[in-house]
C-alpha cells in the first residue's frame, strides 16, 4: 500500500506508536525525521477532542500533552503565555486568583463524548476553535491568539504574532491555525489574550416560548444597548429515543419550576448596573406581562456552565451536528427538521446544537444543504452507531477546498501532519 | 523595489488595448499626466508613478484583469483610498494600478443579522452614517475614517481608537468577497460567525494587498451604547501617565478607549483645534467609557480615583456629547496638527506591552537628542500602539534618510522589550527591511510559501511586507559584494 493509499484509507492501521516530546526541539526533531521518511503522524493532546474529525490512522501519534505548563503571565498586560499541551483548567484557575478569564468561553465536549467534564488543552481549543456562549459578544478562540509558536510539517519551528493585541506585522497566521485541527502545524507554545471577569451575572428567563418568538426576543435583545452576553433558548423537546436528558434534569434550579421552552439572556457585569441593565431589556422586550423567571448570580452560573458544556446531550448515543447560520434563517431552518430531532439555539439563533436519534447519512447531507442554502455551515461532532461514517464531516465548497489544499502545502508538502483529519486530500 | 520588467514597458500600448476591451475605455488611465495623482499614498515620502491605472466596475472585471496580468506576467498594484501610512499601495514602474474607487455602494443593510454588505470603495464612516439612524455603527475607526476605504480597512487590518475594547477590522467582519491573482472569485465567510475549514478569511485580513483583491466586504454593526463619557486628565510626568494606564488595565477596566499625548502634542493639537487640553502638563490621557449610565458613572469613578493616586494635574469629565466630541478633536487631528510644526513628519507605528509605556519614551526623547530631531507622540495606549512623529524638513539635504534610520531605531527598540513592528498601519515598503528584527528565516519563508501558493509568480503587489534587499542575507552567513550575487531576484535569508 502506498503511503497516499495509507492516508486516505479510512481502515488501514499500521503499528501504533506514541511520541511523548518535551520540548518544542523534540518535536522539531521527530517531524523532521517523519517528514524525511513521509510516515504519516497523528497529532493529539490528551484526547478530549480527538473523535471531532474524519478518524484517521496514522503509522506514528504525536503527543504534546508533555509540553504543558504556563511560561509567561502578566495579568496587567492581559496575556498568557502557555505550553500547547496545557490543560485549559489550568489556565482558567490560574486567571481566577486574578479575576480574569478567556473570554470566548472555552467549550468543554467531556459529557456527551466521554460522560464527564473534560475540557482539554489549549491546543485542542485552538485546533477546533469552538467557541461558548459569549462568542457572539466577545469573539471566538481565533479573536484571542495573540501569537503562537509551532512546527511545521518538515519539521521546522515556527512562529507568529506576539504578546501584543494590536499587530499587523506579516500575515496573520494565528488566524489559520484556529480551527485547523494539526493539520498545519504541531502548536508548542500559545500566547492568549484575557480579559477581565465580570463581578457578576444575572439572567433573564422567559418561560414557554414557540421557537420563532423566542428567535426573535433573543434577536432583540443582543440588538439593544444591554450588553447581553448571552442567548439561548431550549424548546419543550420531543421524547428522541437513545437521549437521556431533558431540560428539567440538566437545569435543576430554585427558580426555574416551570415547564416548557427556556428562553435564557445573560447579563454580565457590576452589580448595580445588571440590574438597571434588566429593567431596561424586559421593558425593550415589553416581556412584563409574560411568565419570567430571573437567575440570581450561582444559579445563574450554573446555568451558564451547563450551557457551554452541552450536558443536555450528556452521555447521548445519537449523532451530534453543529450548525452555524446567520440568527434570522434559524426559525426556519429548525422547522424542517424531523421529530427525531433534540436540539437548541445558542448564539442568539446562530447556533443550532442538534441531537439526532437515526440519523442517516442522506437525511445528514439534506440539513446540510439547508444549512449552505441559508448562508451557513454544518459540522458533524459525534458519530452514533447508527451513522458511524460520513465523508464529509465539515463544509467546504470546491474553490475553498482547493485553496486550502495549498494552504496545506505550504505548511506541510508532504501531508504527513493529521492528514484527512478534516478533508480527504487536505 | 522588484526587478523592473522592461519587456512589460516596452508592451505599454498593446496592454492598454488590451485592458480597454476587458474595461471601459475611459476606466483605463495611462497618460503621464493621468497616472501622476497615483504616485503616491499616504506615505508621501515614496513616490512612483505607476504604468497604467484601471478602474474596473464589478468583479468580473477585476477578475479578467487579475486573470490577464497573471497570464501575461504584469505586475498588479491594488489600492483603496490611497490613505495607507506604509506606502502599500505604492505603485511600481512596470505595474497596474488597481483602484477600487468605483466599488462605493452599499450593497445590503440586514439589521436581522445585525451586518452590512458592502462595496471595498466605501469609506469606514459611511458605513456608520448608514445605520445609525437605528441607533448602530461599525466599531474600528481609524482617524482617517472619513477617507479611508473598507476595503484598505480589511488588507491593512486597520485599528482605531476604540479598538482596546472593540477590537480592529479582523475581529469585526463576517466575509468577503475576492479575486485571487489567477482570477478566481471566492467568497469567504457570510452573514455567519467563524467558518469552517482554514480561517482564509483572517489570513487576508492585514495581507496588505498580497494575497487577493477584495471586492466585498460583510461588516459586523453594533449597537450604540446607552451612555458614553471621556474623561480628559493631565500628568506632571509621562511616567504618571504610564503607570496610571496600567493601574486603570490592571483594576479589571476596559475603557472602549484610552488615548495618550506628550506635551508637544497636547500643544500642538489645542493650537489647531482649541480643544481645551491641560497646556502646563506633561502628558494627557483621554478615558473614554461606554454602558448604561450608572455603569458609565461607575467606571468613571473608579478611573478618577486611579487618576488620582497616580498624582494627575488636572481631570475634565465630558458634560455632554458635544463636550466629549470636542476632547477627542484634537486627538484625531493629531496628525494635520504636527505638520503644523515642521514641514514634514514622519509616522511610526510600533506596539509594547503598556507596562512599558514610560520606558519607550524614555529612549524615544534619546534618540530625539541623537539625531537631533524634534518628536512628538500620540499612543494609543490602552493597546501599548505608539505613533512617534518625527518631525524633519524634507528639503534639508538627507533629512529623510535620518528620520528613517530613527524611525528604525525606535521600531527595534519596540520588538527588543517585547513589542511589534506596526500595530495598524501595516509592514508596507516602509519596513520591510525590518522583518527580520521580528521574524527569523523560518517564519518568513512559511509566510512567503503561502505567498506562493496564491500568488504563483508573485504578481499581486510585490516588493511590500517582505524584505527585497536580503538585509537577513547580508548581515548572516552570505557576503553580498557590492549588491552582486548571483541570481539577485530569489529571496535568499
Amino acid at each position: 500500500m502506498s503511503i497516499e493509499e495509507k492516508q486516505n484509507s479510512p481502515t488501514y492501521q499500521d503499528f501504533n506508536s506514541i511520541e511523548y516530546p518535551k520540548n518544542e526541539k523534540e518535536v522539531s526533531n521527530f517531524i523532521k525525521k517523519f517528514y524525511k521518511s513521509t510516515t504519516p503522524i497523528e497529532i493529539i493532546g490528551t484526547g478530549s477532542k480527538t473523535k471531532i474529525g474524519k478518524s484517521i490512522q496514522c503509522a506514528k501519534t504525536l503527543n504534546l500533552s508533555k509540553i504543558n505548563g504556563i511560561i509567561e503571565y502578566l495579568p496587567q498586560e492581559l496575556y498568557i503565555k502557555v505550553g500547547a499541551g496545557t490543560p485549559i483548567q489550568k489556565i482558567e484557575e490560574e486567571l481566577k486568583k486574578n479575576k480574569q478569564q478567556l473570554a470566548f468561553e472555552p467549550i468543554d465536549f467531556g459529557f456527551f463524548l466521554n460522560g464527564k467534564s473534560d475540557f482539554g488543552t489549549a491546543a485542542g481549543q485552538v485546533a477546533c476553535n469552538i467557541s461558548g456562549p459569549r462568542r457572539f459578544k466577545a469573539g471566538s478562540v481565533r479573536d484571542h491568539i495573540l501569537g503562537f509558536r509551532g512546527v511545521n510539517g518538515k519539521g521546522e519551528i515556527i512562529k507568529s504574532g506576539g504578546v501584543v493585541v494590536k499587530n499587523v506585522t506579516g500575515y496573520d497566521l494565528s488566524k489559520l491555525v484556529c480551527g485547523s485541527y494539526g493539520t498545519l502545524v504541531a502548536l508548542t507554545e500559545i500566547t492568549f489574550k484575557v480579559l477581565p471577569a465580570a463581578d457578576e451575572n444575572k439572567t433573564i428567563i422567559i418561560h414557554d416560548q414557540k421557537v420563532e418568538a423566542a428567535a426573535d426576543l433573543l434577536n432583540r435583545s443582543i440588538s439593544s444597548s444591554n450588553d447581553i452576553s448571552g442567548a439561548v433558548f431550549f424548546p419543550e423537546e420531543p421524547e428522541v429515543s437513545g437521549s437521556l436528558k431533558n431540560i428539567e434534569n440538566t437545569f435543576k434550579l430554585n427558580n426555574l419550576q416551570h415547564k416548557g421552552s427556556i428562553t435564557a439572556v445573560r447579563l454580565e457585569g457590576a452589580k448595580n448596573n445588571i440590574d438597571q441593565r434588566i429593567e431596561n431589556l424586559i421593558k425593550e422586550l415589553n416581556i412584563t406581562n409574560i411568565n419570567i423567571s430571573i437567575l440570581d448570580f450561582y444559579q445563574s452560573d450554573i446555568f451558564w456552565n451547563k450551557v457551554k458544556s452541552l450536558e443536555f446531550f450528556s452521555n447521548t448515543k445519537n449523532s451530534i451536528v453543529r450548525i452555524v447560520i446567520p440568527p434570522s434563517a434559524c426559525a426556519h431552518l429548525i422547522y424542517q427538521f424531523s421529530n427525531k430531532f433534540k436540539y437548541y439555539l445558542d448564539w442568539g439563533g446562530s447556533l443550532i446544537w442538534l441531537e439526532a436519534f437515526e440519523l442517516s447519512e442522506e437525511m445528514f447531507e439534506s440539513i446540510r444543504k439547508k444549512a449552505v442554502r441559508f448562508g451557513g455551515y454544518v459540522t458533524m461532532i459525534k458519530n452514533s452507531d447508527y451513522l458511524p461514517y460520513v465523508e464529509d464531516v465539515f463544509t467546504i465548497n470546491v474553490d475553498k477546498f482547493n485553496i486550502s489544499q495549498n494552504i496545506k502545502k505550504s505548511f506541510d508538502p508532504k501531508r504527513i501532519l493529521n492528514p484527512g483529519k478534516m478533508y480527504t486530500g487536505i | 523595489m522588484p526587478k523592473m520588467d522592461r519587456k512589460v514597458i516596452a508592451k505599454k500600448a498593446n496592454i492598454v488595448n488590451d485592458l480597454k476591451k476587458i474595461i471601459k475605455t475611459e476606466n483605463v488611465l495611462y497618460h503621464e499626466d493621468e497616472t501622476r495623482p497615483f504616485e503616491t499614498d499616504g506615505l508621501s515620502a515614496y513616490k512612483q508613478k505607476p504604468l497604467i491605472v484601471v478602474f474596473p466596475e464589478n468583479t468580473n472585471e477585476v477578475s479578467k484583469i487579475l486573470s490577464y496580468c497573471n497570464k501575461n506576467r504584469i505586475k498588479v498594484v491594488p489600492r483603496g483610498a490611497g490613505t495607507g501610512l506604509s506606502g502599500g499601495a505604492l505603485p511600481l514602474a512596470d505595474s497596474i494600478l488597481l483602484c477600487l474607487g468605483k466599488f462605493n455602494k452599499i450593497l445590503d443593510i440586514d439589521y436581522r443579522n445585525r451586518c452590512v454588505v458592502t462595496q471595498p470603495g466605501v469609506t469606514n464612516l459611511a458605513i456608520t452614517q448608514a445605520v445609525q439612524d437605528k441607533g448602530f455603527y461599525y466599531a474600528p475607526d481609524p482617524s482617517s475614517q472619513i477617507a479611508c476605504s473598507i476595503g484598505g480597512n480589511v488588507a491593512e487590518n486597520s485599528g482605531g481608537v476604540h479598538s482596546l475594547k472593540y477590537g480592529t477590522t479582523t475581529n469585526n467582519i463576517l466575509g468577503a468577497e475576492v479575486v485571487f491573482m489567477d482570477g478566481t472569485i471566492t467568497k469567504l465567510g457570510g452573514k455567519t460567525y467563524d467558518s469552517e475549514g482554514y480561517d482564509l478569511l483572517g489570513l487576508i485580513t492585514g495581507s496588505e494587498g498580497l494575497l487577493c483583491v477584495i471586492t466585498e466586504v460583510t461588516v459586523k454593526i453594533l449597537k450604540k451604547p446607552e451612555t458614553v463619557k471621556a474623561a480628559l486628565i493631565g500628568f506632571s510626568t509621562i511616567e504618571d501617565g504610564g503607570n496610571c494606564v496600567s493601574d486603570i488595565i490592571a483594576s479589571g477596566i476596559i475603557p472602549a478607549g484610552m488615548e495618550m499625548m506628550d506635551k508637544a502634542l497636547i500643544h500642538a493639537t489645542d493650537n489647531f483645534v482649541k480643544a481645551g487640553y491641560p497646556r502646563d502638563a506633561e502628558a494627557m490621557l483621554i478615558v473614554e467609557l461606554d454602558g448604561t449610565e450608572i455603569e458609565v458613572k461607575e467606571l468613571i469613578d473608579k478611573v478618577s480615583s486611579i487618576a488620582k493616586k497616580n498624582k494627575y494635574s488636572s481631570i475634565k469629565i465630558s458634560k455632554n456629547e458635544k463636550q466629549r466630541l470636542k476632547f477627542w478633536a484634537g486627538r484625531k487631528a493629531a496628525f494635520p496638527a504636527c505638520g503644523d510644526m515642521a514641514p514634514d513628519y514622519y509616522c511610526m507605528d510600533g506596539t509594547i506591552p503598556r507596562g512599558k509605556l514610560a520606558q519607550v519614551l524614555k529612549e524615544i526623547a534619546r534618540l530625539s537628542k541623537k539625531y537631533n530631531l524634534p518628536v512628538a507622540n500620540a499612543f494609543h495606549a490602552g493597546d501599548g500602539n505608539l505613533h512617534p512623529l518625527i518631525m524633519y524638513d524634507a528639503n534639508e539635504k538627507n533629512s529623510l534618510e535620518k528620520t528613517e534610520k530613527f524611525g528604525a531605531e525606535i521600531l527595534k527598540y519596540c520588538v527588543k522589550i517585547g513589542g511589534v513592528l506596526t500595530g495598524e498601519h501595516g509592514v508596507g515598503v516602509e519596513k520591510r527591511e525590518l522583518m527580520c528584527e521580528m521574524f527569523n528565516n523560518n517564519d518568513i519563508q512559511q509566510q512567503i510559501r503561502i505567498k506562493k501558493v496564491l500568488d504563483v509568480s508573485s504578481l499581486l503587489n510585490p516588493g511590500k511586507v517582505y524584505p527585497i534587499l536580503r538585509k537577513c542575507a547580508e548581515e548572516g552567513r552570505i557576503h553580498v559584494h557590492r549588491g552582486k550575487t548571483k541570481f539577485p531576484d530569489i529571496p535568499r535569508f
